[in-house]
């Protein structure tokens, strides 16, 4: 039988190893992180390899002319403030989630088009999932392609990140699942035919072969809740953008693939 | 007493999971597919006519399982070498179990220098996909190709 | 708000057999889905698609529901003189759009 003192270690071990590093017992080492990309068969990857057969970037040239089009009582086009969005846009969609001082919470690209929108452009906000705003998300999101995510610098957003974390580990709805059951816990394996990805949103607005179209994050959210039979939030509402922040946050590092392609 | 448990609750499991599939009414449901091996014969026939069909010379490239039945990537090819007298005139490809037995019909000419194409089609089940090429003496040449079609794991409620 | 992705080889030597690479944005509403009151939402796909290099047609297709949405084709071609590609999606509901690529053939 080993010994005490083999036994001692080992706890010590253990216990120093959890005391050290600051990921929680569940959450995904760094070295394991892995895009959802990689979990995709070739013939998939092929899709989002390619510029010209990516369906996504379908919204992304519609998303080019919006942004040079005059809108709203002012008059205004996105251009005539951000000028080039290669450069203004560039790595901003890696930010976000982002804390809007006015609202005093944090907002996602979406909803910041949205702002802007409605005070600089004195127009009407465009609808969740309408192809204009998903045209001008994936627009914007491109820009950012390659570029590492980076959203919980802001100390702001700090107890919007730990919300975001309950929201993503507490057990809901008739099958009494949290996300982290799935996603930290039995990642790899299959659920049904497909494969349970890591759950990392790199790729939003992304083309869902199962949608047929591109779509938001909140979509994929709001689809996923409601595959656990739980009662989904509504597009925009803050348990969407706090779960949408931890993602972003859990995700921290990896490079953005906007605009991606899902099964 | 404790099997007894174990039992009960891989039962409930297995019911809440039908009811996962089932409990939630999506806005649009799909029609059971309604195709035949009779209708995908008549849809062979109108192109073909009564020429005989060999098999040979045409490749079909479909993944053996697909990720998503939706967007299949599907590549035809004939090996031909397209010269003014000997090239592929048309391919046309079948299914056998959609609602309709036709996917697309593809015209090529010596012109086209590689007798091959690619798109991406649907499937709604697990099935047989068959390719047939005429080529410029009228001889039919023809392939089939056996694909896997899983359905997503969780039904959605439209957006 | 429609939309075209091509992939035309901006240059080709004479001969070259060329890949041609073409994506339109488009529901291709296969006509047998269902709402949940049970009415049938209506077909609305593009049927058919040419392409035409210098006024020539060099590839046609018919396309039917089985086609997947956002139809990408793609077809080779022999690159036999310089000049314009001109596509043509034709489908339900009066649906037309063109598009076009040039190539430089040497």
């Amino acid at each position: 039988m080993k010994s005490a003192p083999t036994i001692a270690v080992a706890l010590l071990l253990i216990a120093t190893d959890i005391a050290a590093s600051p990921l929680s017992a569940t959450e995904i080492p760094q070295a394991q992180r892995r895009s959802g990309y990689s979990f995709m068969t070739p013939d998939t990857q092929a899709i989002q390899d390619d510029d010209t057969a990516n369906p996504g970037m379908l919204w992304v040239l519609d998303g080019e002319a919006l942004w040079k089009s005059k809108v709203g009582a002012a008059g205004k086009a996105c251009a005539d403030c951000h000028d080039d969005a290669r450069v203004s846009m560039r790595d901003v969609a890696a930010h976000y989630p982002a804390f809007d001082k006015t609202l005093g919470r944090p907002v996602n690209l979406e909803q910041r088009i949205n702002l802007c929108r409605v005070r600089h452009q004195q127009a009407t906000p465009l609808a969740y999932e309408s192809r204009d705003l998903l045209a001008l998300t994936a627009f914007v999101a491109q820009q950012s392609r390659g570029a590492a995510i980076l959203t919980d610098a802001d100390p702001q957003l700090e107890p919007f990140v730990a919300r975001g974390r309950e929201l993503f580990m507490q057990r809901q709805g008739q099958l009494n699942l949290g996300c982290t059951n799935c996603h930290d816990d039995n990642w790899d394996k299959r659920l049904a035919g497909s494969a349970i990805t890591q759950g990392h949103p790199t790729g939003y607005p992304l083309y869902r072969l199962e949608w047929q179209s591109l779509g938001s994050l909140q979509r994929r959210l709001r689809s996923c809740i409601s595959g656990i039979r739980a009662q989904t939030y509504d597009y925009g509402a803050p348990e969407l953008v706090e779960l949408e922040l931890y993602l972003m946050s859990r995700a921290r590092g990896m490079p953005m693939e906007a605009p991606a392609v899902r099964p | 007493m404790r099997t007894l448990e174990q039992t009960s609750r891989r039962r409930f499991l297995g019911l809440a999971g039908s009811a996962a599939v089932l409990g939630a009414i999506p806005i649009v449901t799909v029609r059971p597919a309604e195709a035949t091996p009779a209708m995908l014969a008549t849809a062979i026939r109108n192109v073909v006519g009564e020429a005989p069909v060999r098999t040979g010379k045409v490749k079909l490239d479909v993944p053996p399982l697909v990720e998503n039945g939706n967007t299949v990537p599907m590549t035809v090819s004939v090996q031909n070498p397209m010269t003014a007298n000997d090239y592929v005139k048309s391919i046309h490809v079948f299914n056998e179990k959609n609602p309709q037995p036709n996917v697309g019909n593809f015209y090529l000419g010596p012109h086209a220098g590689r007798a091959q194409i690619s798109t991406r089609i649907r499937l709604a089940d697990s099935q047989k996909i068959v390719a047939i090429a005429r080529l410029s003496d009228e001889s039919f040449w023809s392939t089939s190709v056996d694909v896997v079609v899983t359905l997503a794991a969780c039904t959605e409620e439209v957006i | 708000m429609a939309s075209a992705l091509i992939n035309v080889p901006k240059r080709a030597k004479r001969g070259e057999i060329i890949e041609i690479k073409t994506l339109m944005s488009h529901i291709m509403e296969t006509g047998y889905r269902h709402t949940a009151t049970g009415e049938v939402v209506p077909r609305d796909i593009i049927t058919s698609f040419v392409c035409r290099y210098n006024g020539v047609e060099i590839f046609r297709a018919d396309l039917f529901p089985a086609i997947a949405a956002n139809p990408f084709i793609t077809f080779f071609t022999v690159a036999t003189e310089s000049g314009k590609f001109d596509f043509e999606w034709i489908g339900d509901k009066g649906f037309a759009e063109t598009a076009w690529a040039s190539i430089l053939v040497e």
